[in-house]
């Protein structure tokens, strides 16, 4: 396989009782990015983070970790950390304890360990609250005790899962930064679960998309968001999401097709000149712009952008205009037709 | 504007003593009460047909600590605490840590457990008799199986309070083993997972995790362990009745057989008061030097 790759599933499948966890899960990582799995609650991104992790062990397929199959190896022995949703913190322990825990159990001499604690706290901003408890920590602080625990050890590969679903909107947009720059600035591989689209938009150098156990898109961000490969990711990646619809509404397609097109490609054209004829269901001031949202027979969430505040009536019949270069189509099995 | 806080202020004082009132009845008439008034007839000699009680300070007490069976009681329940408390908590954590692991049968075990906390201590001696009485009980089945001769497990004064001693642990076991089932369910899975990133090992991890965030339970065990220490003497009733020779004579029964058998309700009243200024004193303790070293959730 690839040389470079950094990690590597293959054919990974985890079942639980029979119940659908993951199946076929097939990844390359290179080494030093920033890979996110996405996808909505229940579609075994968390699995298989922790397959990856060692916390589980899959039923099927192969892990390979810097050229070594881990596949049933213990989690100690994967060279990796982790950062968990819940934090994990030790709640008796104190901010540097926790840091050192680790370091402590593999028999870290004393002084490197004194070392290595003041710079993690130095890189995570947590100097000042060594002897400080978790309980008496905000939820921010918390997470950062937790990231310096993670990058302490030194460990090349990180896995975090779900690191800022318990933060607030405004600490999440600035701990997302945190994050990214951590991972650049150390050059270690970051494997980020989420499913929140805009932290794997935004940080992520490579965004796994996910749906029922199975990989639906493997891409970089522009991919999931320019070149959809199927209905699922089209209707998955973007706000607003990308509008469905049925060939059968348009001229000159295929049957049984589903074409789709996002808001910035549509524009509102005096009537009678556009391509179709839709109705205002509803409008979304947005600040910038406002989100107006179009019924139309036979299509889904087909929405116009238009600059400012410009708040039409509901009901109200427009013509949208847009252009075939902007259209993806999508054959009867939902699969992106990668043609002309 | 002064006058209005202060009405306010003692409004709340009054719902405070409104709120404490229930409890603080109920504990005056049946505990502080008793307490003063044990405390009082320590002080008074036994009154006879002929003599009259009166007042002799502390002689009761000089009484008491020239009797030598006395002395071997104390002995004989300090040795009963001293095994019972420890043995009792350690099993039931092992218990607790076997019961809450992912094994099959789980509900089964951790009933079986806990059967013998439901049994009343009077039942549970019954049974116990069945297990040590010479030739027939079980003990000397099993010995005899292979060939060691019948052992009279009550009726010696080297075994009869080991003997109680095992029915008290085999007793308590179970419900602690209930307190640190509810405390291990409520440290978080992700902790272990943690651990274990990290390479921690099963053994670290109970002595660095486990055991620091089941402290508060452990403290609060102690302290009901070492009360039952006290406490807890109905098996003596059914096993041996304190005996042979005093063996197994633990305080709370010779008070007992002092104030009902002897009808010297006095020094039975000494005897009260020692026991509960040693409970204070130790309780105290173990509240003001292990809780500042508890982590509390």
């Amino acid at each position: 396989m690839n040389e470079q790759s950094f990690v590597e599933l293959q054919d990974v499948a985890k079942r639980w009782n029979g119940q659908l966890g993951v199946e076929e899960i097939t990844l390359d990582i290179e080494e030093g990015s920033f890979v996110a799995l996405l996808g909505p609650s229940g579609c075994g991104k968390s699995t298989t983070l922790r397959l990856l992790a060692g916390l589980d062990i899959p039923d099927e397929g192969q892990i390979i970790i810097q050229g070594r199959d881990v596949t049933t190896s213990a989690a100690s022995d994967r060279n990796l950390s982790m950062v968990f949703q819940s934090y994990a913190l030790f709640p008796h322990l104190s901010v540097a304890e926790n840091v050192v825990f680790g370091l402590k159990v593999r028999g870290t001499p004393k002084l490197e360990r004194q070392e290595k604690m003041v710079r993690a706290l130095e890189i995570t901003g947590l100097i000042g609250f060594e002897s400080r408890k978790p309980g008496e920590l905000s939820g921010g602080q918390r997470q950062r005790v937790a990231l310096a625990r993670a990058i302490v050890a030194g460990q090349p590969l990180c896995l975090m899962d779900e690191p800022l679903s318990n933060l607030d909107a405004k600490l999440r947009a600035s701990v997302r930064k945190d994050i990214k720059k951590l991972q650049r600035d150390l050059g270690i591989t970051v494997v980020y679960v989420t499913h929140d689209q805009t932290e794997a938009m935004s940080m992520a150098d490579k965004v796994v998309l996910m749906k029922e156990g199975r990989i639906q898109q493997i891409g970089s961000p522009d991919d999931l968001y320019s070149r959809p490969a199927n209905t699922f990711v089209a209707s998955f990646v973007g706000a607003p999401p990308m509008a469905l619809m049925d060939s059968a509404t348009l001229d000159g397609f295929p049957a049984d097709c589903k074409i789709g097109l996002r808001a910035e490609h549509v524009s509102i054209v005096p009537q009678g000149s556009g391509r179709l004829t839709c109705s205002i269901s509803e409008c979304e001031f947005l600040g910038s712009e406002t989100l107006i949202g179009l019924q139309h027979p036979g299509t889904s969430g087909l929405t116009v952008l238009q600059p400012g505040l410009s708040l039409m009536e509901e009901d109200t019949l427009v013509d949208i205009n847009f252009e075939d270069q902007h259209l993806h189509i999508f054959d009867s099995d939902g699969q992106r037709v990668y043609s002309a | 504007m002064a006058e209005r806080v202060n009405i306010e202020r003692r409004r709340q004082a009054i719902y405070g003593w409104l709120l404490l009132s229930p409890a603080m009845i109920l504990l005056s008439i049946f505990a502080f009460y008793p307490t003063l008034a044990t405390l009082w007839s320590s002080l008074f000699s036994r009154g006879t047909r002929r003599r009259a009680s009166e007042f002799v300070g502390t002689e009761n007490y000089a009484d008491l600590f020239a009797d030598p069976t006395f002395w071997l009681v104390v002995q004989n329940n300090l040795l009963y605490a001293a095994i019972t408390i420890p043995v009792s908590i350690a099993i039931a954590l092992a218990m607790a840590l076997w019961a809450n692991s992912k094994i099959s049968a789980r509900g089964f075990i951790r009933t079986a457990y806990f059967t013998p906390t439901v049994l009343p201590m009077i039942a549970a001696a019954n049974l116990w008799l069945f297990f040590y009485t010479p030739g027939l009980g079980v003990l000397d089945q099993i010995g005899s199986l292979f060939g060691l001769p019948s052992i009279n497990w009550l009726g010696q004064p080297e075994t009869a309070l080991w003997a109680i001693i095992i029915v008290t642990i085999w007793k308590e076991a179970g419900f602690f083993m209930i307190f640190y089932l509810a405390a291990l369910q409520t440290i978080p899975e992700d902790l272990k997972e943690a651990a274990d990133i990290e390479g921690t090992s099963r053994w670290t991890y109970l002595r660095r995790i486990v055991l620091p965030l089941l402290m508060p339970t452990t403290l609060f065990i102690v302290v009901n362990a070492m009360i039952n220490s006290v406490k807890l003497i109905d098996h003596l009733f059914i096993l041996t009745k304190g005996g042979p020779s005093d063996a197994s004579k633990l305080i709370l029964y010779y008070i007992w057989e002092m104030a009902f058998a002897f009808f010297d309700a006095p020094h039975a009243a000494g005897m009260t008061i020692l026991v509960l200024a040693v409970l204070c004193i130790v309780a105290t303790i173990q509240f003001f030097y292990i809780d500042r070293r508890t982590h509390y959730q």
